[in-house]
């Protein structure tokens, strides 16, 4: 067989070599048949459940054996789901609505799943997998079709499967799946997630045909980092892999041992890397990866979800408990950052045409001068004996910005008549992520102690482009020549009046971007926690003078496809 | 009609093992019990049934309202008050 390669989504890092497994349970599909009356199509239901619970007792059990009683709770869950009487409700329903009862399990299931689905919490939008799982599983026995699960994987071997639900990946031996391939699925679906959480090498979205491509026992090379999937790899293809993977391994150890140390140019320029928090865990999470400090600490989740909003007293506890995990580093605090993409209940929102261009963060601050003063009371307070910074959103002129600066002196007089302990020499900066704000850093650096470069907005906004629509998202290039440009000249007309400039876009953790923004003379750079020992040992091996020619040479190349591919190179050559 | 007002101070909430527990306990009983989540907005639901109480998102601290119409609604609602104040029968 000639060795073919394929590209899907990489989900999960590490290498895999091995043969493959086929899973392929048989396909469900409903039924073309006349309705019975509704108590007839009823009658077979109650059966069909009593038998699902059966078989999830008999997987919970075996689980429960092999793995332990915490593994298999997933199981219990789901026989509970089984029992649920709204469940029984919504088939009942359906039924009455005219649906056989093949339908109508997959009517209520679905059903129900979207409305987990809806939450914001991500823990309980999870459980909407597990209801279809449920509702699949009823849906196999009504069709009279066998359980199969990869409980009988024999030896290590490469899963091969369409995808993978809750009740599948249950089943899976760790020891013995070396990793895993789907047909279907993205970087958020549930194998996906379980593959990272495993530490499972894995790709996704690797197309329809996979599975009549890769019969079981085809020798297989999975690259998880690339999403490359090697079918009847040749052994020269294998090799050379066995050699990434520990070459990787010995990397990834490396970098790991000095991600506590700061971060100096190979010329022994000192940069500071910090991390992008919203809570107390993921502040622990940030000095476990060696942050030097917070970029960006964001406060939305104070407001989200609540049927009003957070008192002082609320907020004050959960900054002080942050800024306890923080310590002496140095910690930014985004004031309010919401708008009428996600309207809090207690906020009255106009019916708007286009959010983002709305009214939001500064502007609702503004606007709502009670709310923004209770929560610039909060981190005022909170903040003695930290080094805490404010930032604020959405800035695009200097009235916007004097303004919320009166309402930072206006709390502190309140604060000191009240003889409440607040912290007096906060410095206060913005976040650039409007065009606005880049073209306008000499004026704004009036009444600006320092800027923040939000690159996810700020691409959006200069390139005109919602990064969150499928039609459009490609546009999205935070490598543009006009971002570039943008960011160089924050940085230049900043530094020409002498304020720092960091950046807490999730640029600043990219490996394309960090030479080039090193280059611009960037001084601090913020991202996800898990991307600083990366980061860090990317910035170590590049010299100012370097990093300075790659920026010079990338802002003179007229396209993001062009910079991309010139990064793509620059990285390889280091 | 018996009401209660009880804050969940379990770390994951109701959600997990300590929602399967509410669900099962309320499950004993005959009478009808809802359950609505004070700190969000929405309507009561049925607190015997699991998809439904996950759906009401209630997280650390978040307050609920038990309310049990029937024959053991004191009962009802006096075991499920005990479970989410004892923690649901974890230590923690």
């Amino acid at each position: 067989m000639e060795e073919i390669s394929l590209q899907g989504i990489a989900a999960s890092n590490g290498i895999a070599i091995g043969p493959a497994y086929c899973f392929v349970p048989a396909k469900l599909s409903i039924p073309v048949r006349t309705r019975e009356s509704a108590e007839q199509e009823m009658t077979r239901f109650g059966p069909a459940l009593g038998r699902a619970k059966r078989e999830l007792q008999e997987l919970h059990d075996s689980l429960a054996q092999r793995t332990g009683e915490k593994e298999a709770a997933i199981f219990e869950a789901h026989q509970m789901m089984l029992e649920d009487p709204t469940l029984a409700e919504k088939v009942r329903e359906a039924v009455d609505a005219g649906q056989i009862i093949e339908q109508a399990v997959v009517t209520a299931t679905n059903g129900l799943a979207a409305m987990l689905e809806a939450m914001a919490d991500p823990l309980f939008a999870a459980r909407a997998a597990d209801v279809k799982d449920v509702g699949a599983r009823v849906l196999r026995i009504l069709l009279g079709l066998p359980d199969l699960t990869l409980g009988n994987l024999k030896e290590p071997s490469i899963v091969i499967a369409h995808d993978l639900t809750p009740s599948d990946t249950a089943s899976l031996d760790p020891d013995l799946t070396l990793g895993f391939c789907t047909e279907a699925g993205g970087l958020t679906s549930h194998s996906a997630i379980l593959a990272r959480t495993l530490g499972i090498p894995a790709i996704v979205a690797l197309g329809e045909d996979l599975i009549r491509r890769v019969p079981t026992g085809t020798q297989l090379v999975l690259d998880g980092e690339t999403g490359k999937l090697f079918v009847s790899a040749s052994d020269q293809t294998v090799r050379q892999y066995q050699r990434t993977r520990d070459e990787r391994e010995i990397h990834r150890m490396q970098i790991r041992a000095h991600a506590s140390e700061p971060a100096h140019t190979s010329n022994g320029r000192r940069v500071e890397v910090g991390a992008n928090i919203g809570d107390a865990a993921s502040a622990r999470d940030a000095l476990a990866n060696g942050a030097e400090g917070v970029g960006l600490l964001r406060t939305e989740f104070l407001y989200l979800d609540q049927v009003q909003p957070p008192s002082e007293e609320s907020q004050l506890g959960i900054y002080e408990e942050i800024f306890k995990v923080i310590g002496q580093r140095p910690l930014i605090v985004r004031t309010l950052d919401i708008g009428g993409d996600k309207p809090p209940s207690y906020l009255p929102f106009p019916q708007e045409m286009n959010p983002f261009l709305g009214w939001r963060a500064i502007r609702i601050s503004l606007d709502r001068t009670d709310l923004f003063k209770t929560q610039l009371r909060a981190i005022l307070r909170a903040a003695v004996g930290y080094q805490v910074r404010i930032m604020f959103p959405m800035v695009s002129d200097l009235d916007e910005l004097r303004r919320a600066r009166h309402l930072v002196d206006e709390v502190k007089v309140e604060l000191s008549h009240e003889k409440l302990a607040f912290a007096d020499n906060v410095p206060v900066g913005i976040m650039v992520e409007t065009p606005a704000a880049a073209v306008l850093v000499d004026v704004l650096s009036e009444a600006a102690d320092f800027f923040s470069l939000g690159t996810n907005d700020l691409t959006q906004y200069t390139l005109a482009v919602d990064r969150g629509n499928a039609t459009v998202s490609a546009l999205y290039q935070p490598l543009h020549p006009s971002v570039l440009r943008l960011i160089q000249q924050t940085i230049q007309l900043a530094h020409a009046r002498g304020k720092w400039v960091g950046m807490c876009g999730e640029l600043a953790g990219m490996a394309k971007a960090i030479p080039i923004l090193l280059g611009l003379g960037l001084d601090e750079f913020s991202m996800n926690p898990r991307a600083i020992p990366e980061a860090k040992h990317l910035i170590r091996q590049l010299d100012d003078g370097q990093a300075r020619k790659i920026a010079d040479y990338a802002l003179g190349l007229k396209t993001a496809t062009e910079i991309d591919t010139y990064m793509q190179e620059t990285l390889k050559n280091l | 009609m018996v009401e209660a007002k009880i804050i969940v101070k379990h770390k994951v909430g109701l959600h997990a093992r300590p929602a399967a527990a509410f669900v099962q306990t309320a499950s004993k009983f005959t009478s009808q019990i809802t359950v609505k989540n004070l700190t969000r907005v929405g309507d009561p639901v049925n607190a015997k049934s699991i998809l439904s109480v996950l759906t009401l998102g209630v997280l650390q601290n978040h307050e609920i309202q038990l309310n049990a119409e029937g024959p053991d609604e004191q009962k009802a609602v006096e075991s499920l008050r005990e479970l989410v104040l004892n923690n649901f029968g974890e230590s923690e």
